[in-house]
């Protein structure tokens, strides 16, 4: 239970959120046509005939997408609807051609499953928390009204109409801001890592419908709730929510009732508004659509559709903390986005390779380096670095001279800093700018003679019992060889001479 | 060369291909007959060089040596729900007034790849919605037979296909495309004493055909014989991957495995067909028919389709439905008539452009549609007719575990003069009572002419098979055709 609270005039409310995921499904074409789906397209010019409703057309579904909604309902654990059928959802609007959206309100393809949003005290999520998803079905996007070509008229573009949506419906089991935003951020990892949905909010591809009602804390009735439509960013979600909260509680402690309404939220002033109420809703006339045949999926499909899933964020969660030996944060930062564990096992394989050791044996090192050492240095490189010259073999070869002693971790960024900007090998870099760590112990040792003999008094100190003199040594050393000598040599020397 | 226009489809194939008479001499000859048959109004838009260019084409391929396809050299008319590449294509509604497609329909598509000629778009009723052609934006059909009585009336040539009717029966086309969603090849057939069959729903591809409801919806042909459509039914069908209701099967050689010898068959005939106060010529009509099959070797069987009576209401339910659905994308956005009136917004363009656009029978349907499927009435209405539906399937089921084929009338009576039921919709509902069962259960269904009736006018048997046994209704049809005698034609008054 999160610990959400809002203290208002009569008592303390809390929250109850659910979410309705409209994300748009990876695949070339589109639900019931074989036009395109790329995003930026000319207006009008990825529209096939079906799109354009014209007399006569047909939709004929696209295996792909069905395949797309299957892998992401197995990948939430749920219940894959072998037997599923389409209706149509009617109602008139410019950016529907058919004059009805082709969705599934009867049968969906998947049914419940669930995903688990992850513990973050700061966030006020005390622990790991299960959301239970109701169901996921296919559907028809619309498409776009343009408002601004035209002084009186408005113009239609229908490069998206008919691009297959999956809605995925959570149940209304979020109880905070936070929650919710957890839920989208990780079913939007999910997606991704399914390879289902690009879960570019921004581009439209992931959006939120958010319904939110209030009640007292102790209340165990529902209150009355409010839709808030098309949220596109987790920010907004978040924002939408705490907006309608507040608003919610003054409507009821004012003496009021919460009007079960559809909602708009504006971005600019972070608040909902009205878009129409109950009484005047659609009647979408919900019926099975004649031009399909009920979907039926067969288990060789079924099986196919679950072999080709990836290992997903949990799991994967798992073995980084379990088989590598991350930490927790380790593995959640590195298991946050596609791009960035795929990044790290890439490195990670390169590293073992050149260092001829397992992968739980640089795991660490290399979850570091890939987590804040390189993203430091390339953030403060800025334009100068060029992100292609860092190549895993030559991220995996600063490295590797690094397991070896035979550099600093300073010194690994300052060669990672050339390699960004001239595409350098580091071996050639170390060796040339003199970035490389003094081991000869012969060198230390004079180093150190001549520090003694210049710090008897501290020696004597030192031998008397005075421990943290030995920090002043290794300073002095260290700086006695201008930073490039191997500070592990350099504390067993100092140990061995200071005795 | 005017008898060229008494041959039928193979006649014309054949003598085509055995150099008796040139394609292009056969296109000519019903352009002509087309030309002068304006009284009829049996079309809309009149294609004469899509004919000539067809039969050239076939003409050409003969003289090379090529092989030539199993309509080569025959004209026929285009029911006007067929999208047509080029050539307007209107469902008889002003709303799509004017509207060219930039597509070819699959069955048409089909016809013209089988060698076939297109004479012009066939009238009907708007959006197929109709029994006597009278709800046509462009004015209703003349069914080319009058009566004896000394009366003049102008008849119905029935619908919703009845520019094919009256074009085939009035010898301007020797076949024509139909399409039946409950009754509408076969009903039209019987009004002008000519064949025509709605096959297995799904044997057809409905890819560019104007959709009125497309559970239901299904092409077919209509000729003079049933050999014709037989062979024309073969062309016209097949898989189609554009239509996910289209059936994955085979198509048979249906003309040449044509049979009328029906020993060992058994005749259904179903008892809740003899409906109380049916016409005694329609009764008698059936009795030759019974008689016919018979003879033909058939044993005949009594059989019982207990749900009859809800079809024509389950059909007003699902039909409208579908339609009011369907017919939403006429909406002035994109193709077809726009009325906007000065200072309108999207709803009054939609109102406007709809209020204009469509007939009194389409709004009535497309009314009678959205009410059963809105909130509160849709288990009342939509979810009722479709068990039903299910129930009259199994009727069929069970019955023909009995029969083989199952004998009825077309229709309850002859053909009405024009206007007679046009102000009373549920008078024109119930001409479809006999046809409308088959269609809610997907089935091959044949009309048949058999006789005269006492005023002169033609009467209908129709034949239901088994799912995708077209072949069994061809072949009952043949047989009662071979026997029936029937050879009259209309006079020609036009």
């Amino acid at each position: 239970m999160s610990n959400y609270r809002i203290e208002g005039a009569t008592g303390t409310w809390e929250v109850v959120i659910g979410l309705e995921v409209h994300a748009q499904v990876t695949s070339n074409a589109k639900l019931f046509s074989g036009a395109s789906t790329a995003f930026g397209a000319e207006p009008n010019s990825q529209v096939s005939l079906v799109d354009a409703a014209m007399p006569g057309m047909l939709p004929v579904p696209n295996r792909e997408c069905i395949r797309q909604a299957v892998r992401t309902g197995m990948a939430i654990e749920a219940q894959i609807n072998a037997w599923s059928r389409f209706d149509r959802k009617n109602y008139f609007y410019a950016d529907l051609p058919q004059g009805y959206q082709i969705s599934q309100l009867y049968h969906p393809l998947v049914g419940e499953g669930q995903l688990t949003i992850e513990a973050d005290e700061k966030a006020g999520i005390p622990a790991d928390k299960v959301i239970r998803i109701e169901r996921i079905h296919v559907e028809q996007d619309a498409g776009k009204l343009m408002h601004d070509q035209h002084p009186t008229m408005s113009y239609v573009d229908l490069n998206r109409t008919g691009v297959a949506l999956m809605e995925i419906v959570s149940r209304p089991d979020m109880t905070s801001p936070a929650e919710a935003g957890a839920y989208i951020r990780k079913l939007r990892s999910i997606l991704r890592y399914v390879g289902s949905c690009d879960g570019n909010m921004e581009e439209g591809s992931m959006r939120a419908d958010v319904n939110v009602s209030v009640r007292k804390v102790g209340d165990t009735e529902l209150g009355t709730r409010t839709e808030t439509k098309n949220v596109n960013s987790v920010r907004f979600v978040m924002q939408a929510i705490e907006h309608e909260v507040r608003r919610q509680i003054d409507v009821l402690e004012d003496g009021g009732q919460i009007v079960q309404e559809t909602r708009l939220f504006d971005p600019n002033t972070g608040t909902t508004r009205s878009m129409r109420s109950k009484e005047d809703a659609h009647d979408y006339r919900y019926f099975p659509d004649p031009d399909l045949l009920p979907l039926e999926l067969d288990q060789a499909f079924l099986d196919e559709c679950r072999a080709s899933l990836p290992e997903l964020p949990d799991a994967k969660r798992a073995r980084y903390t379990g088989e590598l030996g991350l930490t927790d944060y380790n593995a959640r930062e590195l298991t946050a986005e596609v791009e960035t564990f795929a990044r790290f096992e890439t490195l990670l394989a390169e590293t073992a390779r050149a260092l001829g050791k397992p992968e739980a044996k640089v795991a660490t090192p290399v979850a570091n380096w890939s987590l804040s050492v390189a993203p430091g240095v390339i953030k403060a490189l800025g334009d100068e670095g060029d992100m292609a010259n860092a190549t895993p073999a030559r991220q995996a070869a600063i490295l590797k001279m690094q397991d070896a002693g035979e550099i600093s971790g300073g010194q690994a960024k300052e060669i990672f800093e050339i390699v960004l900007k001239t595409g350098r090998e580091p071996d050639e870099i170390a060796e040339t700018e003199g970035l490389k760590q003094v081991s000869d112990t012969g060198a230390i040792e004079e180093a150190i003679a001549a520090i003694m003999a210049a710090n008897e008094d501290k020696v004597a100190e030192y031998r008397g019992g005075k421990d943290k003199l030995f920090g002043f040594f290794v300073g002095q050393t260290m700086k006695a060889m201008q930073g490039k000598a191997n500070p592990a040599v350099v504390n067993q020397l100092l140990k061995d001479k200071l005795g | 060369m005017s008898d060229l226009t008494n041959l039928g489809v193979k006649a014309i194939r054949d003598g085509v291909a055995a150099g008796d008479f040139t394609a292009r001499e056969v296109a000519e000859a019903f352009n002509a007959n087309v030309a002068a048959a304006a009284d009829l109004n049996a079309f809309i838009v009149t294609t004469p060089e899509h004919a000539l260019a067809a039969a050239d084409a076939v003409d050409a391929k003969r003289a090379a040596g090529e092989e030539l396809g199993t309509m080569a050299g025959v004209p026929i008319g285009m029911k006007d729900l067929f999208a047509t590449r080029g050539v307007q294509t209107t469902a008889a509604s002003a709303i799509l007034e004017g509207f060219k497609p930039e597509y070819e329909s699959t069955v048409s598509q089909k016809l013209w790849d089988a060698g076939a000629g297109m004479l012009g778009k066939l009238n009907l009723d708007q959006f197929a919605m109709g029994s006597s052609n009278e709800t046509s934006h462009f004015g209703n059909v003349a069914n080319p037979w009058k009566a004896n009585d000394g009366g003049n009336a102008v008849l119905a040539p029935g619908g919703s296909s009845g520019g094919s009717s009256a074009a085939v029966a009035a010898r301007l086309a020797p076949a024509a495309t139909g399409t039946d969603t409950g009754g509408s090849i076969r009903q039209p057939a019987a009004f002008t004493g000519i064949s025509g069959i709605k096959p297995t729903y799904g044997r057809c591809s409905r890819w560019g055909i104007v959709a009125f409801a497309s559970s239901l919806d299904q092409a077919g042909p209509m000729a003079r014989s049933v050999e014709d459509c037989a062979v024309m039914l073969g062309a016209m069908a097949g898989f189609d991957p554009k239509d996910s209701t289209s059936l994955d099967a085979p198509v048979p050689d249906w003309a040449g495995a044509l049979n009328a010898d029906l020993r060992g068959k058994k005749v259904g005939i179903p008892k809740e067909y003899r409906m109380d106060g049916t016409d005694a010529e329609i009764l008698a009509s059936w009795d030759d028919g019974i008689a016919w099959l018979k003879d033909a070797g058939a044993e005949v069987v009594d059989v019982s389709l207990p749900h009859t009576k809800y079809a024509l209401p389950a059909y007003y339910i699902v039909a409208p439905a579908e339609a009011s659905s369907n017919l939403a994308r006429y909406d002035g956005v994109r193709y077809g008539l726009r009325d906007l009136p000065e200072g309108a917004g999207l709803q009054d363009m939609y109102a406007a452009t709809r209020a204009a656009g469509f007939g009194p029978e389409v709004k009535r349907r497309i009314m009678l549609g959205t009410y059963v499927l809105s909130a509160g009435f849709y288990d009342a209405y939509y979810t009722q007719a479709m068990k039903v539906r299910t129930l009259i399937q199994r009727d069929f089921n069970e019955a023909f575990d009995k029969c083989d084929v199952i004998l009825a009338p077309t229709t309850p009576t002859a053909a009405f003069p024009l206007g007679d039921k046009l102000d009373d919709p549920l008078a024109m509902y119930l001409n479809d009572v006999f046809s409308v069962p088959a269609s809610l259960a997907g089935l091959p269904a044949m009309s048949v002419p058999s006789r005269l009736n006492a005023k002169g006018l033609p009467l209908g048997l129709q034949l239901v098979g088994k799912a995708m046994d077209e072949q069994m209704v061809l072949n009952a049809g043949l047989a009662i055709e071979q026997r029936s005698g029937f050879d009259a034609q209309p006079e020609k008054w036009w």
